[in-house]
């Protein structure tokens, strides 16, 4: 399949991904033990074929959609218990992976298609699928298919397969086969299997000649050339021959070498058997370890934002050195000189810190450009009408909250487009224009990047998603449950309303992907939905390592930071000026305007005697269209501060964004504005004022 | 005081235990989790933290949270003073790691002994103290309570769980 030049890109993006897909699932399926398979494991595996799938759908391969479909449903039965989780069935999927990855490759350098490779597997999966039983029977995979005719050109550990017939002069010559292969394990994973039957009778032996053949299996990063340079010195003396392998070797002949040394994913498929017990015994290390590996990605950065680092990196040391001189030899008349100095200084880290900043940041439209593709092919397939806007596609988010945002998104568009909007006769019945839209959207509020999906669907089947939580234990049958709860039941584990599953959406992993992808970048995901009017996902993340312009406010005795962006205006109040509604809640009255006013010794719970004096200072701050005050005792200076995790080590506290840590070490709350809102019963508050606003 | 001391670089058997003092009693966390221990600093208070919860303090660029176990067990409280210490552990809740402070009145000892001594489960009436009570075991005729560090942990997860749920 030939590749525009213009999706190039974004077809990059999805090779990389796919590849930490294929990962994922080869490290998963080593570790799963026969028999007792771990459920977390499974999913895993199943996650990664399940995005795998998806990826490949949205760019139409569809080969790659198809072939991980099967090894999808596999995956699914095992999860489900309906399928035991044996050697064969692993090792199945493992030589599937592979295929994939071949596949993958294949694809990527405008390659032919595999189809010597995967045609059989295709069968042997479609011979599991239809065998009702364990499907126990299928042979495992001991004959390279396809072997030598698809070397994928990658650079990482191939599969050699070397057959060493010597005459039977190799002896007298002073060659030693052992030490050959000696050598031959320095370069990676060698298992050796010795060919005896040449050897004559007893009778007939001549112990000076070699009458063995060796076909040896070395799994390594090393090249062809490589495995010629050990067999140089007995070239001439005996037949060599070297093929790379994409299967799975015997696994019984993997029994010499020395498994736990290695790690699994040098070895992709020699011999699950063994590789799978070395890796029960390391347990969680393993895990671990693989968690580790996924977090070291790489970032591509354009080179002019590199160079403009360097250039401020070289302006730095020109002022560093300047502000040496007046350490070594201090004239109170260049006094001026250093203070000039020192605010070059100053100017220098904050640009050197938004230049760093920058080079995490990309904007959103690396991401959203992949769905019009989507939703074009996605409307045929589904027979539906569907326009889709898209707005906010500059915002800049940080490189690694994009990337872990693609699949959930990909995600919610889909089941948007599959579940959510109708089909254009329903659509034009229910009075409804025939094309639905699907909106997509981003936007910077306060401290949070806020992308949403929404559709003008048919919204959310309450009844059906309360049925199907009940018959999935999810919900007991008694509960009483709010429209909104009944809703967010849809980011549940397994849970999916799709009756027939389609390999577009409705295996129930989705929202489960989603929501945990989504917890993992420490954002939130809602659903709101309005039945026959549509459905509106709103995911909100956190800037992570984003470093925010912060006004620093004293409360009582301890300093908190409030985002200067969302901060309006500040007034010096006289204690007439704040109005109380019905005893509780106080109102300000801005202008024509009753604003509600939060008491942050109430927020914030802080102790009256913590309060040496009263807060008289008004801190106007708008969020979400509404405006509330704060009262905080002082005004300190602004600065650019770092924002830290508090949920690290702590938990989410509300009406936080997190903390950061001032110039002297001490540790600064950082307000949430929009959840501090919620936190401080506001709206009993903004009713208040509404009504005094009618009164007045 | 050394304001900070990196104790398990050097010793990497299991079965050692640091012990503190809290009041009259003798409390004892596996040597492995323990990052550190410090002088007390003061922390910056969080809000709508339960009681034990002191606030968090820096270390070393890191939001960590600071829990006062003389309030946590429901003993009587104490002034903080020069003897007042820090201990920096690592809990884990689940796959999450957590670093936690825990304020003691002073350290006490690295002892070593064998796990399986612990008489674990005791029915300790306090359920506050039940709950994080790993075992007891009697060293030189003291008692020393061997505390599991991880549940004072898990106990935010699930508050956070919680949380989710109900959002």
């Amino acid at each position: 399949m030939a590749i525009d030049e213009d999706l190039k890109e974004i077809y990059d993006i999805f090779f990389e991904e796919s590849a930490e897909g294929l990962e994922v699932m080869e490290t998963g399926l080593l570790s799963l033990d026969f028999g007792a398979a771990d459920l977390d494991t499974i999913n895993d595996i199943f996650r990664a074929a399940h995005s795998i799938k998806g990826g490949a759908g949205t760019f139409g391969f569809m080969e790659i959609s198809s072939f991980t479909h099967g090894v999808e449903t596999i995956m699914d039965q095992m999860r489900d218990g309906k399928r035991d989780v044996t050697e064969e069935n692993v090792q199945l999927l493992l030589e599937s992976v592979d295929c994939i990855g071949t596949m993958l490759e294949c694809l990527k350098n405008d390659e032919p298609d595999n189809a010597d490779q995967r045609k059989p597997l295709e069968e042997r999966i479609k011979a599991l699928l239809s065998d009702s039983e364990s499907g126990s029977d299928n042979p495992p995979a001991a004959e390279n298919a396809g072997s030598s005719e698809s070397k994928p050109e990658k650079t990482g550990t191939k599969h050699w397969v070397i057959h060493f017939s010597p005459n039977t002069e190799l002896l007298r010559t002073g060659n030693d086969p052992v030490l050959l292969f000696q050598e031959l394990k320095t370069l990676g994973k060698l298992s050796i299997k010795a060919n005896l039957t040449n050897i004559p009778d007893f009778d007939d032996l001549d112990p000076e000649e070699l009458h063995m053949s060796w076909v040896l299996e070395l799994v390594s990063t090393c090249t062809e050339s490589d495995i010629i340079d050990v067999f140089t010195w007995v070239a001439a003396q005996s037949d060599l021959e070297i093929s790379e392998k994409d299967g799975n070797p015997d696994t019984t002949s993997a029994s010499e070498t020395d498994k736990a040394e290695k790690s699994d994913k040098s070895a992709p498929g020699a011999g699950a058997k063994s590789s799978a017990k070395s890796s029960t015994s390391a347990g969680a290390k393993d895990k671990g370890s693989a968690t580790k590996s996924r977090e070291s990605a790489s970032i591509r950065v354009a080179i002019d934002k590199v160079d403009s680092l360097l250039n401020l990196v070289g302006e730095l040391v020109i002022t560093q050195s300047m502000l040496r001189r007046f350490g070594d030899s201090y004239d109170p008349d260049s006094l001026k000189e250093l203070r000039d100095g020192l605010s070059q200084l100053e100017r220098h880290t904050r640009e050197l810190q938004e230049s760093a900043m920058q080079i995490r940041m990309l904007p959103i439209n690396s991401s959203f450009n992949r769905f019009p593709r989507l939703v074009r092919d996605l409307s045929t397939k589904l027979g539906k009408k569907i326009d889709l806007v898209v707005s906010g596609e500059h915002t800049e988010v940080d490189k690694t909250v994009l990337e872990k945002l693609n699949d959930p998104l990909v995600h919610l568009v889909r089941n948007s487009l599959d579940h959510g909007i109708e089909m254009p006769d329903t659509r034009v019945a229910n009075g409804k224009p025939e094309n639905g839209t699907l909106h997509l959207s981003a936007a910077h509020e306060g401290g949070n990047v806020i992308i949403k999906v929404e559709d003008d669907g048919a919204g959310l089947n309450r009844e059906k998603i309360l049925s199907k939580a009940i018959q999935k234990g999810i919900v007991q049958p008694n509960e009483e449950l709010s429209d909104d709860r009944i809703d967010n039941l849809i980011f549940q584990p397994g849970f999916s309303t799709a009756e027939e599953v389609s390999d577009v959406s409705g295996r129930g992993v989705g929202m489960d992907v989603v929501r945990r992808n989504i917890l993992d970048l420490g954002g939130r995901i809602r659903v709101q939905s309005n039945p026959g009017v549509g459905t509106s996902l709103r995911i909100s993340l956190p800037l992570t390592l984003a470093i925010l312009d912060g006004q620093l406010v004293r409360i009582g005795t301890e300093v908190y930071v409030i985002s200067v962006l969302s901060i309006i205006e500040s007034v010096q109040l006289t204690k007439a000026q704040i109005k109380t509604v019905s005893g509780s809640g106080d109102v300000f009255k801005m202008r024509d305007e009753y604003i509600p006013v939060v008491k942050a010794s109430d927020a914030f719970g802080i102790h009256e005697r913590d309060m040496p004096s009263p807060a008289d200072i008004l801190v106007i701050i708008e969020s979400e269209n509404t405006k509330f005050g704060i009262l905080v005792n002082e005004l300190l200076e602004q600065q650019q501060i770092v924002i830290k995790s508090i949920e690290n080590n702590y938990k989410k506290v509300p009406g936080l964004t997190g903390a950061t840590i001032l110039g002297d070490g001490r540790v600064a709350l950082i307000l949430d504005v929009a959840g501090f809102q919620q936190t401080t019963d506001r709206t009993k508050i903004a009713k208040d004022a509404a009504l005094l606003a009618e009164a007045a | 005081m050394e304001s900070e001391s990196n104790i398990d670089h050097q010793l990497v058997s299991s079965g050692e235990f640091l012990t503190f003092i809290l009041g009259d009693e003798e409390y004892g966390v596996d040597i492995l989790s323990v990052q550190g221990i410090q002088g007390w600093t003061g922390t910056t208070r969080i809000p709508d933290a339960p009681p034990y919860m002191l606030g968090v303090i820096n270390l070393r660029g890191a939001i960590v949270p600071i829990i006062d176990l003389r309030v946590k067990f429901e003993l009587k409280s104490a002034e903080f003073n020069s003897t007042t210490v820090v201990i920096v552990v690592k809990a884990y809740s689940g796959e999450k790691e957590h670093i936690i402070g825990l304020v003691v009145d002073a350290v006490s000892e690295v002892y070593k002994f064998d796990v399986e001594s612990i008489q674990r489960n005791p029915e300790l009436s306090n359920e506050q103290v039940n709950d994080f009570v790993e075992g007891l075991i009697s060293i030189d005729e003291k008692m020393v309570i061997i505390l599991d560090i991880n549940k004072l942990a898990s106990e935010w997860s699930l508050d956070l769980d919680q949380q989710e749920s109900a959002a």
